[in-house]
């Protein structure tokens, strides 16, 4: 019996601007599990994900990590967690080896165990030779290396991903992708959105799908195979069938 | 329908841009913004004629004849204005360099590309003038109406000043462009643009500081020192002044000259201008002197690490450390007067202390829009396990620890020669600049660094209460140097003009979701 509480729980959660971009999306993740959160432009995706970093505040609902009341102790929280946007928000002005430092910094950790970590992010994720180069003239593969090392430089227990595959190139995207699964197989929870199709299909172990805010269909790729019928093997298929029948239905 | 690739075209198409980026920036890309817009503009413009009235009724009480001293007047208002637009026209041509925007596409297209930076130079020539025009229009237009319409011959006046300042900033920054190369031009230009734009003001603050101990800049100009050492009156140096005061002959002179000069240099340089385009687009991938020596990882807080980041990006950013620090310029004459009046007159220093403290307010302002709005990751920051308050204590003492490092020599300086103005001063550029920075906490708005000088227009509100607030601290900061309880009037309508600042301000929900 597992007593441990998932990684990440959400419950009700709504969020409204204009109209609701979330609503009422429950979903929950254990520790060690790789999600996959899919769906259309617009979705409610990102908007999810920046309430789970603690990024915005929603309209309703709640969101604990590994049982932390995120709404009412964020602090806490976000100790945990690891936020890693679509656009990698780096310092032109830093170094990787610096951003590692303030990141680490930020996250209260101590400069000998931060630099250790930092060290190892570096050279596993190919960012050796420029590690004491400013950032300002990197490619957006090198920018998002930096952001992800970042975001695995504190060692964080949830990590939160919108889209950290776009962009890369083959080479990039294959290390970013085994730097997650080593990272899941220690214990670490990952949530992904991701429009890159076979990525969720081969990483992730649930995938939920959102369409206006609200949870369509959730399980294993069997799972959802199950849910959408015979429309084909592919999750692309299964996506693409599950997003038209709700299009259709509303 | 002009032909493509023509200079009609290219023409057109610049206007078209020109007029769209206008619009966007002063309404804020708000399209509801327009009216109040106008309106503030009238307003604005009605103001500076009854002001620009008020300071030259006294001066036409007879007929204004071309004297020495008068033409030595006329003379200094067209340097200073002469120097403000080479000033802005160099730092336009150096834009032309750097910015990327459509330049992509013109170079790696067919038309010939020198029509293009014929147009755009060109561009800069009409836009140089015309913010002069609408400068100096209010007291041309006053001389017009209180000695004469011959002052008229100012507009065209200008007009030739425009295309001969244009003409010229384009081959100093072209000649700093293949002298220094294109990774240091943009910075050096920068600091040349500033130090032209400041050098007539500053150059006659520091000669009146000299010879007649006071600031005063007209005072300076109409003594008798200066007109005893002024060329004779057939002299060709009174041309232009004698031009604005209604010569049509050297007018139209001077027109003829301006325009052929303006048309030689766009024509010279257009060709090499798209060279210059393209080796300044390679900067940006130049790693070289960007590399720092390997070091430890250092130990502290959150709060620590971020003011770290403050300093360290402010630190290697060039560009924009000479913006937020060019109205340090304006403190050379202040620290001179401070340096010739050492323990011999507190009076002449009492003058010192709103100028820093005003400064101070100001210097506050940019700096924090840099921290806060101008923060590169405000998601990392927003996703960190730091409470907003720490966060803005971070800022706020990155902020505050800057202007200090700035004003410190200065007041270092002042407690030597005069301990109380020296207290006065340092409580009030604290005060100043701790409100210039709330302000920007309050108002903050995610932006690019980049957008630093156009910071003013996403808030006119945050603008004026940063103004307004500097200029009290400054008035409180005086007032309390002079010994005079009148001093607490000024700091209560500050603490007012924060009030209503904080008031007016974005809610406290929009500051949280900012970040975190």
């Amino acid at each position: 019996m597992n007593l441990q509480p998932p990684a990440l729980e959400v419950a009700n959660l709504t969020k409204i601007f204009d109209k609701p971009a979330v609503d009422g999306l429950n979903l929950s993740i254990d520790a060690g599990e790789f999600y996959a959160l899919l769906g259309p432009n617009g979705a409610g995706k990102t908007t999810t994900l920046k309430i789970v970093a603690g990024l915005l505040a929603p309209n309703a609902g709640t969101v604990k990590v590994f049982g932390i009341d995120a709404l009412a102790d964020p602090i806490a929280a976000k100790q945990l967690i690891a936020w890693v946007p679509d656009e990698p928000m780096i310092y032109d002005k830093l170094t990787p080896f610096e951003y590692l430092e303030f990141v680490a910094g930020l996250w209260g950790m101590d400069a000998p165990s931060a630099e250790s970590r930092a060290s190892e992010l570096i050279e596993w994720l190919g960012l050796g030779p420029n590690a004491h180069d400013r950032c300002q003239g990197f490619s957006r593969g090198m920018r998002q290396k930096v952001a992800l090392a970042g975001a695995l430089v504190h060692e964080p227990r949830l990590l939160v991903l919108d889209e950290p595959l776009t962009g890369l190139d083959a080479g990039s995207a294959r290390q970013v992708k085994e730097v997650l699964a080593e990272r899941r197989e220690g214990g670490v929870a990952v949530i992904m959105t991701t429009h890159i199709l076979e990525v969720a299909e081969r990483m992730a172990e649930r995938i939920g799908v959102i369409h206006e805010g609200r949870m369509i269909a959730e399980g294993t790729l069997d799972e959802l195979r199950g849910q959408a019928g015979p429309v084909g093997d592919s999750l692309e298929d299964v996506f693409l069938h599950l997003v038209a029948e709700q299009s259709s239905a509303a | 329908m002009t032909p493509p690739g023509t200079y009609a075209w290219f023409a057109r198409h610049e206007i078209r841009l020109f007029w769209r980026d206008w619009v966007g920036l002063l309404t804020a890309g708000r399209s509801n913004r327009l009216r109040g817009l106008v309106i503030a503009a009238v307003v604005f413009f009605s103001i500076m004629h009854l002001l620009a009235y008020a300071i030259i009724a006294p001066l036409a009480g007879e007929p204004m004849v071309p004297d020495k001293q008068t033409l030595l007047v006329v003379t200094g208002g067209l340097l200073l204005s002469l120097t403000a637009m080479i000033s802005q026209a160099m730092d336009q041509v150096t834009k032309g360099f750097y910015a990327r925007g459509d330049l992509d596409l013109i170079l790696s297209s067919p038309a010939p590309a020198n029509r293009v930076f014929a147009v755009r130079m060109g561009a800069i020539a009409l836009a140089t003038t015309a913010l002069t025009l609408a400068i100096a229009g209010p007291f041309i237009n006053a001389l017009a109406v209180l000695d004469g319409a011959p002052w008229l011959a100012a507009y065209p006046t200008i007009v030739a000043l425009g295309a001969l300042s244009t003409a010229l900033a384009i081959l100093l920054t072209m000649g700093l462009f293949r002298g220094l190369g294109p990774k240091l031009t943009r910075t050096i230009s920068q600091i040349v643009a500033a130090v032209i734009g400041a050098a007539f003001v500053i150059g006659v603050q520091v000669a009146a500081i000299l010879s007649i101990g006071s600031y005063a800049r007209l005072s300076f100009l109409g003594s008798e020192t200066v007109v005893a050492l002024a060329p004779e009156l057939i002299s060709p140096v009174w041309w232009p002044a004698r031009a604005v005061m209604g010569d049509m002959a050297i007018l139209a002179a001077l027109l003829v000259a301006a325009a052929a000069v303006l048309a030689l240099v766009v024509f010279s340089s257009a060709g090499n201008f798209g060279s210059h385009v393209i080796a300044a687009s390679g900067v940006a991938f130049d790693q070289s002197n960007t590399r720092r020596r390997a070091r430890r990882f250092r130990a502290g807080s959150s709060k620590q690490a971020l003011r770290r980041k403050e300093w360290m990006a402010l630190r290697r950013d060039p560009w924009l450390m000479s913006e937020s620090l060019m109205q340090i310029l304006y403190l050379l004459p202040p620290a001179l007067l401070l340096w010739l009046n050492f323990a011999e007159s507190i009076g002449s220093l009492l003058i010192l202390v709103p100028i820093m403290v005003m400064a101070a307010g100001q210097l506050a302002g940019g700096l924090a829009w840099l921290a806060v709005s101008g923060e590169d990751a405000p998601e990392l920051i927003g996703s960190a396990p730091v409470t907003l308050g720490a966060i803005i204590a971070a800022k706020i003492e990155a902020v505050l620890g800057a202007v200090a490092l700035v004003f410190a020599p200065l007041l270092v300086g002042l407690v030597l020669a005069a301990p109380r103005l020296a207290a006065v001063a340092a409580l009030g550029i604290a005060v100043s600049a701790l409100s210039g920075t709330m302000i920007q906490i309050w108002f903050r708005a995610q932006a690019k660094r980049s957008r630093f000088r156009s910071r003013q227009t996403s808030s006119r509100i945050a603008t004026m209460a940063e103004a307004l607030s500097s200029i009290s601290w400054a008035g409180a900061a005086a007032l309390a140097a002079m010994g005079t309880w009148l001093a607490a009037g000024a700091a209560v309508f500050a603490v007012i003009t924060l009030a209503c600042a904080w008031a007016m301000s974005p809610s406290r929900s929009m500051a949280r979701a900012y970040f975190g």
